[in-house]
């Protein structure tokens, strides 16, 4: 049932016995199935999502485009397994075109990612070669529009 | 110093303000109130549908076009008046309007005469009586009752009809209450229509906003067609509020005739509109049903809520309104209201702004996210706490 994902995949927050509500469901039944998601690894993990930008915690983001030398037999996931092992990777991706490996890191200061870039990454030894571009601003993240007040503009008219 | 009042038309300043304005007014620069009052979608127009619009205008059609609308528009419109409900129109059976409202509008003014009577459930959208009254028209009100879970009924419209009864207004899916009429309804009202010379309005904005079941219109039942004007639009079903588009559908002498109205008044509906309203008769049945299923979440979650904090309710299966009763905590609809606005900070429209038999109703609109839902019924749960 894809509508109860899409829905918690929205909001996380609702409970069972909402979506059973909005779904024409028993609560139960939702509570069941939610389940056997969480078990069979269709949902994997409820997160929130935070503007850090709106709070005195100092961090820079980047993303790393990754050129590597996929391995006989193991292709690319030997290499993935690698890096993302390291707690500051936050994503990691396998990319067609231009390079291989998207990662998506997170850092206190550019310096930290700078090290984390050239003395973990390049030195993986199937890693030919890394671009670093810093993210400058986040507008918007997983379907959410950042620092955009969201006003309701809709006139009062019947 | 001018005097206005020996100038102005005395039937236009009887016109009452609609009671919708006032609670409106009310709401006007307040930043603080969580409100469940808008009658329009939340939703966005759909990207497909807004491109056609700015195509339109990169491309320079930016001139009016023929009075009715144009042409491939009204052979669209045609098409999904077929698809959707099985009705048979052809081109020059349609006006392409300013909005369902204009519609409405040019339907009743293209038929009343002064002393003819307009026959008018209520509760309904406001703009039925005064525009009969415009035209000299006599309003006859029906009230629906809860009881009858707001439907007109066969025997109501009976009483109601005199020799001067000149038309029915049939407000379903209705705004502000949720109720629609079935099939089987609609066939109890069209069995004491047939036979008489009475047409119908069949204001069907809201046809795409029903739950369960598909929207039945009036004018596919034997005999009903010859004698219905329906008015519907694309504000609702493709959450176009802002681009004013709607149309109707008579049989050609009928739709001559409020063309000729239209003409005058109006020339015709904005070119844009009308090439956005082409993509989206073309290419938004997805998008509906998206929508539609977003709004049925959101009345289950506001039926159980009003249910869970003990506010009797029945259960609306179309638009997107609930009507609850809020008589029973010893306020009149507009006291409640206006407490709930001025002490709780939630607003939601008292059902005297749609007509007689509100008075111990609100409108609440779920066409709001969850999350605005779910925090304005904690406010209105706190509220009826004090009551009980």
């Amino acid at each position: 049932m894809n509508t109860i994902l899409k829905l918690l995949e929205d909001n996380a927050n609702l409970t069972p016995a909402q979506l059973a509500v909005m779904c024409g469901k028993e609560t139960g039944d939702i509570k069941k199935l939610i389940k056997e998601y969480e078990a069979n690894g269709v949902i994997v993990g409820y997160k929130t999502l935070v503007d850090w930008d709106k709070t005195d915690r100092e961090y820079v983001s980047a993303l790393i485009e990754v050129k590597i030398t996929p391995q006989r037999d193991r292709g690319f996931d030997r290499v993935a397994e690698k890096i993302y092992n390291y707690p500051e990777v936050q994503s990691l991706y396998l990319m067609s075109g231009g390079y291989d490996l998207c990662v998506l890191i997170e850092g206190k200061t550019m310096k930290e990612v700078a090290y984390f870039v050239a003395q973990k990454l390049a030195t993986i030894e199937e890693v030919v070669s890394t671009a670093t571009h810093f993210v400058l601003r986040k507008y918007k993240d997983k379907g959410v529009v950042y620092g955009v007040e969201e006003i309701d503009e809709r006139g009062n008219c019947n | 110093m001018f005097d206005y009042s020996s100038v102005l038309s005395h039937t236009v300043t009887n016109l009452k303000k609609s009671g919708i304005r006032k609670f409106f007014d009310l709401l006007d620069g307040r930043k603080d109130v969580i409100g469940l009052t808008v009658g329009q979608p939340d939703f966005v127009t759909p990207w497909h549908i807004r491109e056609a619009g700015i195509e339109s205008l990169q491309k320079g059609k930016t001139y009016y076009t023929s009075n009715a609308g144009m042409p491939e528009l009204r052979a669209e419109i045609c098409s999904y008046l077929k698809r959707r409900f099985a009705l048979s129109y052809l081109p020059e059976e349609t006006v392409v309007t300013v909005g369902g409202s204009e519609a409405i509008d040019l339907a009743i003014r293209s038929v009343t005469d002064p002393g003819d009577e307009i026959i008018i459930p209520t509760p309904s959208f406001v703009c039925y009586e005064p525009i009969a009254r415009l035209c000299g028209g006599v309003p006859v009100i029906v009230k629906t009752t809860v009881e009858d879970r707001f439907k007109l009924t066969p025997e109501a419209l009976r009483a109601a009809i005199t020799p001067k009864t000149k038309m029915l207004v049939l407000p379903y899916p209705n705004n502000p209450t949720g109720a629609i009429l079935t099939k089987e309804e609609l066939e109890g009202i069209a069995e004491v229509l047939r036979g008489t010379n009475i047409l119908v309005l069949s204001d069907e904005i809201y046809a795409e906003m029903t739950y369960g079941r598909q929207h039945v219109s009036i004018a596919s039942l034997d005999g009903m067609w010859e004698r219905t004007i329906i008015t519907s639009g694309f504000s609702k079903s493709y959450a176009m509020t802002g681009w004013r588009m709607g149309y109707l559908a008579a049989p050609k002498p009928l739709a001559e005739q409020m063309l000729k109205i239209h003409q005058y008044a109006i020339m015709c509906a904005p070119t844009t509109s009308q090439f956005a309203a082409i993509e989206a008769l073309k290419n938004g049945d997805e998008d509906i049903a998206m929508m539609v299923g977003e709004y049925d979440r959101r009345r289950r979650f506001v039926y159980q809520g009003f249910q869970d904090i003990g506010v009797d309710v029945f259960e609306p299966e179309g638009a997107f309104y609930i009507y609850p009763e809020i008589g029973k905590f010893g306020l009149d609809a507009d006291t409640f209201c206006d407490k709930l606005l001025n002490e709780y900070k939630c607003a939601i429209v008292p059902g005297t702004a749609f007509g007689e038999g509100g008075e111990r109703f609100a409108r609440v609109s779920y066409a709001y996210s969850i999350k605005h839902i779910e925090e304005a019924l904690n406010r209105i749960e706190a509220f009826v706490k004090t009551l009980k």
